[in-house]
């Protein structure tokens, strides 16, 4: 066995490999102070979601102690009109913020990446503003400005009143879409440009043939991060909703001020469950190029 | 070799970029059926050239004619020019197939005609069946074969390649090479590359284009090239030479003589220099057409049966030797400190002469081998 060894180098490898060596300094799962970091970090990300997802089914008014299971707050939640009329109210803002703010931050990322153009510094860093104001400056602002400079007009029918609250959302998702799509261009081969032009490509065709389908997954990714930070965002949406214009983490918000049921837990559940439904579906998306070219 | 009606030519053209001149008042006329290399080290504005072709690069003076009509005013996709590039550009959420049918679709050709086209365009390429594969199933070479077939499909006509086999191993580049003659023999359309590797140009152009700084060096076919530079810069950029700055000191209609500071003896020519006497010039030797015979120790007068007709002879001793399989390098020290390089074919498995590390030795060359270059 040594002799083989020392007549062919590479065998000897693999009987090292299977004594025990000591860990790497960044082997996690294999040394106690990291695996215990790792342990508690899960702990804190995850159990209190558990928790919540667990205690909407708790037959239990107060909801401190396990009583029993049911459905009964489920059942409640639905019943409640004004949560779901919340619930539907978010979901909408979220799906038109999303839309405007994936075009908007595309067509910057487009405009920065690609021209040259003065004061471009400028609109490169206050495009990146309402990432770093803090929210509840974001709110205050939004609110005079909903308040004073351009009223949104009181009564109009649904969806058109949830407006301010749209307008709100785009103006500090666009910046995360921008960001994260022109990333995803400094990757891209000018070459595949010009290549296509060469073709007899115009330039409309060139962005609609080549640019487009390189920032789709920059696109996707932004379209997720408007949709999650619409759908949960609340000090903004404090300040612009008005009272027939509540959104869910609002409502919720009023809910507990009164007390913490199982009603509050069921309604959050269903939340994260669409919210987790809604990236799965995104991440399986963006995931979709190579399964086709395998096919 | 002139003909009336270039397909392609450049008046006067020159690309400032800010105040560096990238290129400078080129004038070239590109005959069809051509396969025309550009010829350079990086940065000396082949690229520039072959973009202002492309219509990716506008001229700053002069005019590009394409089959007589100035073309400065038509954009990259009006122009009948398709270029494969360096990286080939392949698109990457595109199969195959319909990368090669992108140009036809842009150029709204029928459907039913654009499948017969693209697998006619595959099959000339050797792509046939992989129509349906993406991109990154592909290897190197295949993408650079769609990349080919993308252009021609359009029937262009001139097709422009940058570093065609830049990115391609040793042995795929020898493939390539050859490749490409054939295949534009094939398609008889005219073919112009951009290539720092002098090797590649004259392996495949039929005639070259020397640039340097901007400035067209010389243009001819490749053995001219090689045997007829017309300046150190490109006796030295295309293959490898020795160099002897010397003083003119004889120049008649059919001989000539130069004495160098670093040879022994004066280099005679069969022929003519155009030169003022008493001029600076240089001779370029080319290592392959200088023979080395073995020289008695402390002998200084060669046996005149052993030198080539009209020879040219002095000693030295060899300090370096490189083995390369098919052929020897040798570096031999002259009696004045200078190195000079030679190679010698490997013409048996055994070398009866067994030449080693500092044995004194002749180097000799006929008078017609060296050339004698004014700049």
């Amino acid at each position: 066995m040594a002799d083989e060894g020392l007549v062919t180098p590479p065998r000897l490898a693999a009987p090292k490999r299977e004594k025990r060596e000591k860990p790497g300094p960044l082997e996690y799962a294999r040394q106690w102070p990291l695996q215990l970091i790792v342990g508690a970090t899960l702990v804190f990300l995850y159990l209190p979601l558990i928790t919540l997802m667990v205690f909407s089914f708790n037959d239990s008014r107060r909801n401190i102690v396990w009583q029993g299971f049911t459905f009964k707050y489920y059942e409640k939640a639905f019943a409640n009109d004004s949560l779901i009329q919340a619930f539907v109210n978010s979901l909408t803002i979220a799906f038109f913020c999303t839309i405007i703010s994936v075009i908007l931050g595309a067509l910057a990322a487009v405009m920065l990446w690609r021209f040259r153009f003065p004061g471009k510094t400028v609109v490169e860093g206050s495009m990146a503003l309402p990432i770093v104001v803090p929210e509840i400056c974001m709110g205050v602002a939004m609110l005079v400005f909903f308040a004073r400079v351009m009223p949104w007009p009181t009564g109009l029918p649904w969806p058109l009143n949830l407006g301010a609250i749209t307008i709100a959302h785009i103006s500090f998702a666009f910046p995360f879409v921008a960001t994260v799509v022109r990333a995803r261009l400094s990757s891209f081969n000018r070459e595949l440009e010009e290549a296509a032009k060469d073709l007899g490509a115009s330039e409309w065709r060139v962005f609609w043939d080549v640019l487009v389908p390189h920032m789709k997954p920059g696109l996707i990714a932004g379209a997720l991060l408007a949709f999650t930070l619409s759908l949960d965002d609340f000090v903004i949406t404090f300040f612009t909703s008005g009272p027939d214009t509540i959104t869910f983490p609002v409502k919720v918000y009023s809910m507990l001020r009164f007390s913490v049921t199982p009603e509050v837990n069921a309604a959050s559940t269903i939340l994260i469950v669409v919210t987790v439904a809604l990236t799965a579906i995104g991440l399986h998306l963006q995931n979709q190029k190579p399964k086709e070219g395998k096919a | 070799m002139i003909k009336p009606n270039p397909i392609i030519s450049f008046e006067g053209i020159t690309k400032r970029f800010g105040k560096t001149i990238a290129v400078d008042s080129v004038n070239l006329q590109i005959q069809e059926g051509e396969f025309f290399a550009l010829l350079g080290p990086s940065g000396c504005g082949k690229t520039t050239l072959l973009r202002m072709l492309a219509g990716f690069e506008t001229p700053s003076e002069g005019r590009i004619l394409i089959d007589g009509k100035d073309i400065a005013q038509l954009p990259p996709n009006k122009r009948p020019v398709n270029i494969v590039f360096q990286s080939y550009a392949v698109f990457p959420h595109m199969k195959v197939s319909d990368n090669v049918a992108y140009g036809l679709k842009m150029d709204g050709v029928a459907p039913g005609e654009i499948k017969t086209r693209v697998a006619e365009a595959l099959s000339l390429v050797k792509l046939d069946g992989l129509g349906d594969r993406m991109p990154d199933q592909l290897s190197g070479g295949q993408r650079q074969r769609v990349a080919l077939a993308r252009a021609l499909v359009k029937r262009p006509r001139v097709l422009l390649l940058d570093e065609p086999l830049s990115a391609l191993d040793a042995k795929l580049r020898d493939q390539m090479r050859s490749e490409l003659t054939s295949l534009q023999e094939k398609v008889g359309i005219t073919f112009i590359m951009v290539t720092h590797d002098q090797d590649e140009a004259l392996a495949i152009a039929t005639r070259c284009a020397v640039m340097h700084r901007g400035v067209l060096t010389q243009v001819a076919t490749p053995a001219d090239l090689y045997e007829f530079p017309n300046s150190r810069f490109v006796a030295d950029f295309v293959g490898s030479v020795n160099m002897f700055e010397g003083v003119l000191e004889k120049d008649e209609p059919n001989e000539a003589q130069v004495r160098c500071a670093e040879l022994s003896a004066p280099v005679y020519l069969d022929h003519g220099v155009t030169g003022a006497r008493g001029a600076t010039v240089w001779v370029a030797l080319r290592p392959e057409k200088i023979e080395m015979h073995k020289r008695a120790e402390g002998s200084t007068a060669m046996k005149m049966e052993d030198a080539p007709g009209g020879a040219n002879v002095v000693p030295g001793v060899i300090r370096d030797i490189v083995y390369l399989g098919s052929e020897t390098n040798y570096e031999i020290e002259l009696e004045g400190g200078r190195r000079v390089r030679t190679f010698r074919s490997n013409l048996t498995r055994y070398d009866q002469e067994d030449f080693t590390w500092d044995e004194p030795v002749w180097l000799a060359w006929h008078a017609c081998s060296p050339a004698v270059l004014l700049s």
